[in-house]
């Protein structure tokens, strides 16, 4: 115990407003405590149905820091269990995908379990006769997380058995998720190939924060888009000229912050909010042949329409991943210590779209989110910097006070001007929250 | 001329050495206009396209890649990386001398290194050369990293 554990005052006292504390990043303690209470009592991402297809097909994955596995059960409904043998506790899976058949059987001594977790069978189970079996934790199987919602194909989970509904977690900030899968004749994405998987020395909200930081690009990116846009201009091409998707992708990194400013940014409740409100460095893509036809072959053309003109640039869902509807991308901020943290960046094939759509996705996801990426290299680097900064005893606040206002109120959807860091304050105002949700003394807080 | 093994073979040491001695514009004169360096995402991965890679760079994204490299307001290379290559000896698997065509498989171990850290990778280049107007050139090369699924930190220069 340290001097944040059971002590919601402490927790909250490390958000005031236009600062925040340095131990919300690098504190040991606070990770912990992260861990238990803000990703149990939370919705947290944890895949796509289409990872997992046919009856018995898992993904191993975690939430927070609890090693889990989704699994399409008998009854075609997506499970999520804690990836633990009741027994011993050995990994019933530790492949990132497969496939279980009917049942999960454990590799040290084969307890079987259905694939909803119920425990099914037990090798010479007379061992436990008048042992009083039924009453140890372990006789239940396999334990499923607290509740599981597939919303249009993604799947989140909240460990806590009692919580917050998904409905009132996400709200409206759900139109983000609804508009890329819209974006799919069919109505409905498939996951492409693996995800890119990228190493961070530094705590997972810096990568989220930096979701909807418009100040950063056009200065921490200059090396590489300004310089495509550079080398494009002695290649004796003009602004206006049609531009290669490699360029479509990157030149609009280094648009000037009136760009940013005009884009705008929304935020909703419990965390969640958008860049790109009114158009993003997304907007000015070229049209691919064919898929305005089937797009509006299936809504009509009006919605159609409205469908493509939404270009939300990032949506981040508290708290822990940002989706791209225009490009179909997904990036998961898996948290792994204070100072560590996993990024996997997943794409999706939009069911019945043109490929070539699929290919500016795939294009989009190395170029600017892989380790190799020359844009992700100043990313992290900002990150890692930060991380090892925030150390120095000099100061001890973070500022997030950019267009700050006096009595900001998260529970009502705002939009903004695009460089506002009202979402940074909107995401700590959600953490204070569900930081502090169930802790002992929360209460007296009050 | 006719080229012999030892011409390939010379040229994927010299084509090591260039990138390890950070000779990146005479690399870059290596390649065909039209060629790909592409680095798999996914063990034995056949699409380029469709799925994520790691790298799949044109010239452009090449030329790009290498002109950053120089740049004043290069964050990430300020102090600049490091890299060695340690090959074993090509295999030689193909020899088309009437299509002028000729293709390479070699093992490589990839040291890069920056301030305090140093990490190793273990890959296979795959070199796929063109013979024109009497010069060895690049027209392909895939890069598959051992452990292409783990989880990476910053690779920035070229395995
Ligand atoms: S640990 Fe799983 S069956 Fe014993
Ligand atoms: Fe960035």
């Amino acid at each position: 115990m340290g001097r944040y554990t059971d002590n919601p005052q402490a927790v909250a006292a490390l958000v005031r407003g236009r600062e925040v504390h340095r131990d919300v990043y690098i504190d040991p303690e606070i990770h912990r405590l992260e861990m238990k209470h803000l990703f149990a009592n939370a919705w947290v991402f944890v895949g796509h149905d289409s990872q997992t297809p046919n009856k018995g097909d898992y993904f191993t994955t975690q939430i927070g820091d609890q090693p889990v596995i989704m699994v399409r059960h008998s009854d075609n409904e997506i499970k999520v269990l804690y990836n633990r043998c009741p027994h011993k506790g050995t990994k019933i899976a530790i492949d990132r995908t497969g496939n279980t058949g009917k049942f999960f059987r454990c590799p040290y001594h084969a307890w079987s379990f259905k694939t909803d977790g119920c425990l099914l069978a037990i090798p010479l189970k007379k061992g436990y006769d008048g042992t009083g079996l039924e009453e140890a934790e372990g006789s239940k199987g396999m334990k499923a997380v607290g509740a599981v919602h597939n919303h249009r194909g993604f799947v989140f989970a909240r460990l806590a058995d009692e919580g917050i509904s998904f409905e009132e977690f996400f709200g409206d900030s759900l139109s983000s998720l609804d508009n890329m899968v819209d974006r799919s004749p069919a109505g409905r994405l498939e996951v492409a190939g693996p995800p890119l998987r990228y190493m961070h020395q530094c705590n997972w909200k810096m990568l989220v924060e930096n979701q909807t930081d418009t100040c950063h690009p056009m200065v921490a990116h200059e090396s590489s888009a300004g310089t495509a846009v550079q080398i494009w201009k002695e290649m004796g091409y003009t602004e206006d000229d049609p531009k290669p998707p490699a360029m479509e992708i990157i030149a609009p990194f280094m648009s000037a912050y009136e760009f940013f400013e005009d884009m705008g940014i929304r935020t909703w409740p419990n965390g969640h909010g958008h860049t790109g409100v009114h158009h993003s460095i997304h907007s000015k893509y070229s049209e691919i042949p064919g898929y305005l036809d089937a797009l509006t072959e299936t809504y009509g053309a009006e919605k159609a329409e409205a469908i493509l003109t939404e270009n939300r640039h990032n949506t981040v869902y508290f708290p822990n991943i940002m989706i791209k509807g225009p490009i179909q991308q997904l990036r998961v901020f898996i948290p792994l210590a204070a100072d560590k943290t996993l990024v996997e960046s997943y794409i999706y094939r939009l069911v019945d779209a043109p490929d070539e759509l699929l290919a500016r996705t795939a294009m989009y996801n190395r170029m600017i989110n892989a380790p190799t990426s020359i844009v992700g290299h100043d990313d992290l680097e900002m990150y890692e910097r930060a991380q090892e900064g925030l150390h120095s005893d000099g100061l001890e606040w973070v500022n997030v006070q950019r267009l700050y206002e006096e009595d900001e109120d998260f529970d009502e959807e705002r939009v903004e001007n695009g460089t506002t860091e009202r979402q940074m304050r909107n995401q700590f105002n959600a953490w204070v929250k569900f930081m502090t949700a169930s802790m002992q003394g929360k209460e007296a807080a009050e | 001329m006719s080229i012999t093994r030892d011409d390939l073979i010379d040229f994927v040491y010299d084509e090591a050495r260039m990138l390890d001695e950070g000779r990146f514009d005479e690399w870059l004169e290596l390649w065909l206009e039209d060629g790909h360096y592409w680095m798999p995402l996914d063990w034995k991965q056949e699409d380029p396209l469709h799925v994520t890679s790691l790298m799949y760079e044109d010239m452009f994204m090449l030329r790009l890649r290498v002109q950053r490299l120089t740049g004043a307001r290069t964050f990430s290379q300020k102090p600049k990386s490091r890299c060695h290559h340690v090959l074993n000896r090509p295999f030689v698997d193909e020899m088309d001398h009437e299509a002028g065509r000729f293709v390479t498989n070699t093992n490589m171990h990839y040291v890069e290194t920056r301030l305090d850290d140093q990490f190793l990778l273990a890959l296979t280049a795959v070199h796929e050369l063109r013979l024109v107007e009497g010069h060895l050139r690049i027209a392909n090369k895939r890069v598959d990293l051992l452990n292409c699924d783990a989880a990476f930190g910053n690779i920035q220069l070229l395995p």
